[in-house]
């Protein structure tokens, strides 16, 4: 049954707003820290500064990302780094043919 | 309810090796994954084997599961039978280590079946009971008008969340909710809205809902982060000798520059009119070059002219 909130909600663009640190990016991906860090070696994910690693926002689509493929696709790392490439290609490649 | 038949949905045969499962589960995965598929059922194909693998992987399930046999005839119900189960011990037998987010994309969008035989706690690594002080973060996928991002505004957005219902069992709950779409967002980013998600008996703070963005498609503009861009359709004269035309911006109608010389698929950015985003984006033209129909007497004499006058080989490249 669906209950629409009266008022509008209002939120952030996270991406923008907020500096992540490595434990609330592990929280929202659902990963541990050491995956994420596994990720920041293979150059998945960038860190803002190293120690302690903060994420830029814009890293949680990219984190989900690549825990959802690892987690349901049982790959490695390094997989994950090439499918993630692969698949950025492809958007760019459909979007270059007007999509 | 409907009995499901993992085996057939994994394509395994009913004494397949734990190796053959795995395998087949690989191979499928990697073909329905919604992240990576172009097939049109991806999703439900994905779910459908998602949660046959969590029984077929896992030797407790899957012995409990085998002692179902083949279900019952096409067309009956499929009802669990009383001693069902009795012996196996399901709770914690996942392969998520503590804390992890390990359950699959089904989660909460189990079969019926699913959810009886084995429960919530039948899915790796699901949470038990224990007490928490924050209910969980809540992420979902929303697809917005890009006038949304450009002007702002309230949009309504309905999304099925996963939730316990009175029985203990996760269900889906059509939840519509009235957003305001923050000015300049671009696609792939994520609207948090605080303490719109999980709200557990329990826990004094309510999660927080993620929405992330993706625009449906627009009349004249195609997004590309924060930039926008369109195609700018110019007659041949105006692509040759330059001229100003008038474009339509999202901020309304401007008069841009064509330079002489210009040629198809030449872009022309109009800086700081794409997505209202901090900075802002552009707003890039791409010119197509379109030609005037011959259909008239003043037309075709104009062609015929310009052929006389003009030594052009559009062909030289070509080597004839």
């Amino acid at each position: 049954m669906p209950t629409p909130d009266s008022a509008a909600l209002a939120g952030r663009i996270l991406e923008e707003e907020e500096v992540l640190s490595l434990e609330r990016l592990s929280q929202l991906c659902g990963a541990r820290a050491s995956q994420l860090l596994a990720f920041v070696e293979e150059g998945v994910l960038e860190v803002l500064s190293p120690a302690p690693p903060r994420f830029a926002g814009t890293a949680l689509r990219r984190a989900r990302l690549a825990v959802r493929l690892q987690r349901d696709l049982e790959l490695n790392t390094a997989g994950v780094a090439l499918v993630i490439e692969l698949l950025e290609r492809i958007e760019v490649l459909e979007r270059r043919l007007g999509g | 309810m409907e009995f499901k038949d993992y085996y057939a949905a994994m394509g395994v045969a009913r004494d397949a090796t734990a190796e053959q499962i795995k395998q087949a589960y690989r191979k499928l995965a990697r073909k329905y994954h919604p992240d990576v598929s172009k097939e049109p059922d991806a999703e439900a194909r994905f779910k459908e084997v998602g949660e046959a693998y969590e029984v077929l992987r896992d030797p407790q399930k899957r012995a409990a599961y085998d002692q179902l046999g083949s279900g019952p005839p096409p067309g009956q119900d499929f009802r669990p039978p009383p001693d069902w189960a009795s012996g196996f011990e399901f709770s914690g037998a996942g392969h998520a280590g503590p804390g992890e987010e390990q359950q699959f994309a089904f989660r909460g969008d189990a079969s019926e079946f699913f959810e009886t035989l084995f429960g919530r706690a039948g899915f790796a690594g699901a949470r038990g009971p224990r007490p928490r002080e924050r209910g969980e973060d809540h992420h979902a996928r929303v697809m917005v008008d890009l006038e949304a991002s450009l002007e702002g505004g309230a949009r309504t957005l309905t999304l099925r969340v996963p939730e316990i219902g009175a029985d203990g069992r996760p269900q889906l709950r059509e939840r519509t909710l009235n957003v305001k779409i923050p000015r300049g967002i671009q696609a792939g980013q994520h609207i948090r809205l605080a303490g719109q998600g999980e709200t557990m008996p329990g826990a004094t703070q309510p999660g927080d809902l993620f929405l992330e963005v993706a625009f449906a498609p627009h009349r004249l503009y195609r997004p590309e982060g924060r930039d926008l861009q369109f195609d700018l359709p110019v007659a041949p004269w105006e692509a040759a000798l330059g001229a100003t035309v008038a474009v339509p911006t999202p901020g309304g109608v401007v008069e841009l520059r064509i330079p002489a010389g210009s040629k198809s698929g030449t872009r022309l950015r109009l800086r700081g009119r794409g997505l209202p985003s901090q900075p802002p984006g552009d707003l890039y033209a791409i010119l197509q070059v379109a030609l005037p129909p011959a259909d008239g007497e003043a037309a075709r004499a104009a062609y015929q002219a310009f052929a006389a006058a003009v030594a052009f080989n559009p062909r030289a490249a070509l080597g004839v």
